[in-house]
C-alpha cells in the first residue's frame, strides 16, 4: 500500500469531514436526487477548510456514493473551488474594466513582485493568496484591493506596502 | 412485447422505415449510409459532443446532430450537401488545430479515426496552427497509457468506463481549453480505480489511450542470444489475429500463427490453453470441496485480472469467495520456470516468457509482486496484446496470409476443446462443468455443449443436475452486469454455487487488447464477437479431447510433479491471494 492509499485508508475510517457536514450529507440521503447536493457539500467543506483537502473529497466521493472521478471534476469545473490551502489573508485585485485603465495591472505585478508569488497562490510563509476578481461592483473607487473582507480604495502601488503591513508583512 | 411502431422518412431520397425513437443515425446505417462520427458508440449513451454527424433536416433552419435526433414521420433528411462537406470538414479541421501533427509517428497511424476522417473530408491544407495542448505522458500503468495531448474529448472512454464496466474512473476535469479526461484528482492510471480492462483504449477514436507498449522488450530479449525466449498465446488470440492481416473475424489463423511466432525467433510456441486446462482441474476440485462443504459458495472464478482487480476494489467483502486459482497464463508461465527448467535443464533465470493476451489487464498482472518468482523475477516476463503481435509480424515484413501451418510445441501446447472455449464469455464455466460433473458423479458427461451458458448476452444463468443436486450457475460479461449479479449474491438473494465474470463484454474475444474492428464493425459489436467465440466452438466441436481432465500431459504433470489437484505442491505453484485495494471504488 502507498502512503497515499494508506492516507485514504485513514480518512475512510476516520471520515475525514466534519461533524455538521457529515450532517447535511445525511439529511440529503431522504430527498430527491441526493447526488445533486454535491456542490452544496463541497461549498461547505471549502467553507470550513478554506480550501478542497483531497482525502476530504474521497471521504465526500465515499458518502455519498458518488464516484471519485466525478466529485474532483465536478470541484475542477468551478473556479469558486481551490485545492491549496489558502494564507491566513486573501488579498483579491481587482481587474474589471474600471480597475484595469486605472493600473489595477500594474498592482497585481508589483504584488507578484513584493510577495513573491503568482496569481491564485499562496506565499511560502502561508501569511497571505494572491487572487484576481473581475470587477467587484465598486468601480467608483477603482483600482480596489480587497484583503479578506476590507475594501482599499484608489490605490496606489507605492500604497501597497503600508497596506499589507497592517497585517504582518514584512518588506524584503 | 409489442412491435414498436414503425416510422417512415427519406434519408437522401431513399424510403426508410425505422422504429419509432430510433435517431437519424440509425436509420441512415440500415441503408448504408454511414455519416461520420467521432463521439458516437451504439453501446453508450448519447453526447452529440462532435458535430462531425450533422445532417440536413427539410424544414429546420440549422443542421442537426444525426446521433442525437429522433426520426419523425415524414421527415427529409439530407446527409451530404456543399454545406454539410463544409461544416463537417470545418469540424475536424478545428480539433486538428490543437492536436499533435505527428500522424506518421503515432501508435494508431494507418488505425485512427480522426485521421480517417481529416482524409475522407478532404482535409488537404492545414490552414490554422493553433494553440497546443501540452501534457506529460501518463506512463503510471504497466497496462494503458494515456497521451492527453492526444484527446479530443469524445467522452467514449468516460462512458465506457462508467457504463460498460461500471468503473467510473475517468472523468472530464477542468473547463475550456483545459477540460482533461482524468482518473479522480486529475491523478494517474496506476494509483486509481482502474482496473487496467482497456475497454477505454478500445473506444478510443485517436491515440490518447493505448496500451503499455512492450514490443521493445520482447524484440530486446529475442536479440539476447543468452535468454531462452518462450512464447504463449491466449485462447482468444487465434479467433482474431487473422483480422490484423485482412481475414474476416473468427477465421481460423492458429497454424499460421504459430509459424509466425516461430519465424520471429522464439525457441518455443506454447499454448495457454494448457494452463486452461491445468486451472480447470484445479478450479473444478476447489469446486468440489466447497460444495462438499458447503463452505464459501458462490466459487467465482479468477482468470479475468479486470474482474480480481474489479473485485478487490469494489467488493473487497467477497474475496474470500474467490478462486485462489492463478489465472492461465501465470499457471504456464509458472510452469515453464519450473517444471520445464527442471526437465530442460535450463536455469529459469534465463528463460524469458511472453504471453500474447487478448488484455490490457494482463500486463498488469503480469507485474503483481504475487506472481513473482522466488528469485525477484516475474514468472511472464512480458505481455504483448493482439495488437501489438499483430504489429511486430508486420513490423518482420512477415507474409502472414502465405505462411504454412504448425502446431504448437510439445507438450505444454497440448490442450483439449475445453481449454479453446476460455476465450468467449461462458466458456470457463463450460469447462468446469465438464470436469466437475464427472468428477463429482464419477459418470461420463455425455452431453458436452451446456448451451445455456453460451451467447454473448451480458449475464446467464442455468441450472444444473449433478448427482441429484441443482447447481446454480451465472455467467457475466462487462463488469456493469457483474455489479448486477454481485449485488444480488451479496444480499443473497439468490445461492449460486459457480459464477464466471469476464471484465470485458463478450469475454476475452473482446478483450482490451484485439484488434481494432474491421470497417462496419465496432468494439463490443455483437456480430463480432460471435464470430471471434464461434471460431473458438468450432475449435472445440472439432477436438477429440474436449474435457480438460482428459488431457493426457495434465494427468502426466499431476503424476510427475505436481502430485493431486489442489495439493500441497499445487498450491505451492498454482494458487495465488487477493487483497482489498483502494481507492475504494463506487458500486
Amino acid at each position: 500500500m502507498s502512503p497515499k492509499t494508506a492516507d485514504t485508508h485513514v480518512a475512510l475510517a476516520t471520515g475525514g469531514l466534519p461533524e455538521h457536514i457529515v450532517e447535511f450529507i445525511e439529511q440529503t440521503r431522504s430527498l430527491p436526487h441526493p447526488e445533486s447536493y454535491l456542490i452544496a457539500v463541497m461549498q461547505l467543506l471549502q467553507k470550513h477548510f478554506g480550501y478542497l483537502p483531497a482525502k476530504t473529497l474521497d471521504a465526500v466521493s465515499q458518502r455519498m456514493q458518488i464516484p471519485s472521478a466525478k466529485v474532483t471534476g465536478v470541484a475542477t469545473f468551478y473556479h469558486f473551488f481551490t485545492f491549496v490551502p489558502k494564507g491566513k489573508h486573501t488579498i483579491s485585485v481587482c481587474l474589471g474594466t474600471a480597475c484595469y485603465v486605472k493600473g489595477a495591472g500594474i498592482l497585481v505585478d508589483r504584488l507578484k513582485e513584493m510577495l513573491d508569488v503568482e496569481v491564485g497562490n499562496t506565499t511560502k510563509d502561508s501569511l497571505f493568496t494572491l487572487e484576481v476578481a473581475r470587477c467587484v461592483g465598486a468601480c467608483a473607487l477603482a483600482p480596489v484591493v480587497i484583503v479578506d473582507d476590507k475594501v482599499h480604495a484608489n490605490v496606489r502601488p507605492d500604497e501597497l506596502i503600508k497596506i499589507l503591513s497592517k497585517y504582518g508583512y514584512k518588506a524584503k | 412485447m409489442a412491435e414498436k411502431k414503425q416510422i417512415s422518412l427519406t434519408i437522401d431520397d431513399l424510403a426508410v422505415k425505422v422504429p419509432e425513437g430510433s435517431t437519424i443515425m440509425d436509420a441512415a446505417d440500415t441503408i448504408g449510409v454511414q455519416i461520420p462520427r467521432l463521439c458516437y458508440h451504439p453501446h453508450l449513451s448519447i453526447l452529440g459532443a462532435c458535430r462531425v454527424c450533422l445532417v440536413e433536416v427539410e424544414g429546420l433552419r440549422n443542421p442537426v446532430a444525426s446521433c442525437a435526433y429522433p426520426v419523425e414521420e415524414g421527415m427529409k433528411v439530407r446527409t451530404s450537401s456543399t454545406l454539410l462537406r463544409r461544416l463537417r470538414r470545418d469540424v475536424v479541421e478545428l480539433i486538428l488545430d490543437n492536436h499533435p501533427q505527428e500522424c506518421q509517428t503515432c501508435e494508431r497511424n494507418c488505425n485512427c479515426e480522426l485521421q480517417k476522417y481529416a482524409f475522407e473530408l478532404g482535409i488537404r491544407d492545414r490552414l490554422f496552427q493553433g494553440e497546443r495542448k501540452r501534457y506529460k505522458k501518463d506512463l503510471s500503468s504497466p497496462a494503458v497509457s494515456r497521451d492527453l495531448e492526444k484527446c479530443i474529448l469524445c467522452g467514449r472512454c468516460v462512458r465506457v468506463c462508467a457504463e460498460v464496466q461500471g468503473v467510473y474512473n475517468l472523468s472530464q476535469h477542468r473547463r475550456g481549453f483545459h477540460i482533461e479526461v482524468s482518473p479522480a484528482h486529475q491523478g494517474n492510471m496506476l494509483n486509481s480505480v482502474c482496473v487496467q480492462c482497456g475497454q477505454c483504449a478500445n473506444v478510443c477514436p485517436t491515440a490518447a489511450i493505448v496500451e503499455h507498449n512492450d514490443t521493445e522488450a520482447v524484440f530486446a530479449a529475442l536479440a539476447d542470444p543468452a535468454k531462452h525466449v518462450v512464447v504463449q498465446t491466449a485462447p482468444s488470440i487465434r479467433a482474431a489475429i487473422g483480422e490484423g492481416f485482412g481475414y474476416e473475424p473468427g477465421a481460423p489463423a492458429t497454424g499460421r500463427m504459430v509459424t509466425a511466432l516461430r519465424l520471429m525467433g522464439f525457441e518455443k510456441v506454447f499454448d495457454t490453453n494448457f494452463g486452461a486446462d491445468l486451472t480447470i482441474v484445479e478450479e473444478a476440485h476447489e469446486f468440489m470441496r466447497r460444495l462438499r462443504n458447503n463452505d464459501r459458495l458462490p466459487l467465482l472464478t479468477s482468470c479475468s485480472p479486470g474482474w480480481i482487480k474489479f473485485l478487490e476494489h469494489f467488493y473487497p467483502e467477497l474475496i474470500p469467495y474467490a478462486s485462489t486459482c492463478r489465472s492461465p497464463m501465470t499457471m504456464l508461465s509458472v510452469l515453464m520456470k519450473t517444471v520445464y527448467a527442471e526437465k530442460t535443464g535450463l536455469d529459469a533465470k534465463n528463460i524469458y516468457v511472453v504471453a500474447v493476451m487478448p488484455c490490457t489487464a494482463k500486463k498488469f498482472e503480469a507485474k503483481r509482486p504475487e506472481h513473482y518468482t522466488p528469485f525477484g523475477a516475474p514468472y511472464t516476463d512480458a505481455v504483448l496484446t493482439t495488437r501489438e503481435l499483430i504489429w511486430m509480424m508486420k513490423c518482420y515484413g512477415m507474409d502472414f496470409r502465405h505462411l504454412q501451418d504448425s502446431d504448437f510445441d510439445n507438450p505444454l501446447g497440448v490442450s483439449t476443446g475445453a481449454a479453446d472455449i476460455f476465450g468467449t464469455t461462458g466458456g470457463v464455466m463450460e469447462a468446469a462443468l465438464r470436469t466437475a460433473y464427472e468428477k463429482i458423479t464419477g459418470k461420463l458427461c455425455e452431453n458436452l455443449n451446456f448451451f445455456e451458458v453460451r451467447g454473448v448476452e451480458g449475464v446467464k444463468e442455468s441450472a444444473v443436475m449433478i448427482d441429484g443436486k441443482i447447481i446454480n450457475v451465472a455467467v457475466s460479461n462487462g463488469l456493469q452486469n457483474a455489479k448486477n449479479l454481485l449485488d444480488k449474491v451479496a444480499r443473497r438473494e439468490k445461492q449460486y454455487h459457480l459464477i464466471e465474470v469476464m471484465a470485458c463484454v463478450g469475454g476475452c474475444i473482446g478483450g482490451g487488447g484485439q484488434p481494432y474492428p474491421p470497417p462496419g464493425m465496432h468494439i463490443m459489436d455483437a456480430g463480432l464477437l460471435k464470430m471471434r467465440a464461434k471460431a473458438l466452438y468450432t475449435i472445440d466441436s472439432q477436438k477429440k479431447l474436449r474435457k480438460s481432465h482428459e488431457n493426457p500431459y495434465i494427468i502426466k504433470l499431476y503424476e510427475k510433479f505436481l502430485g493431486e489437484p489442489n495439493g500441497h505442491r499445487a498450491h505451492e505453484l498454482l494458487h495465488t491471494h487477493y487483497e482489498p485495494k483502494f481507492p475504494r471504488g463506487i458500486r
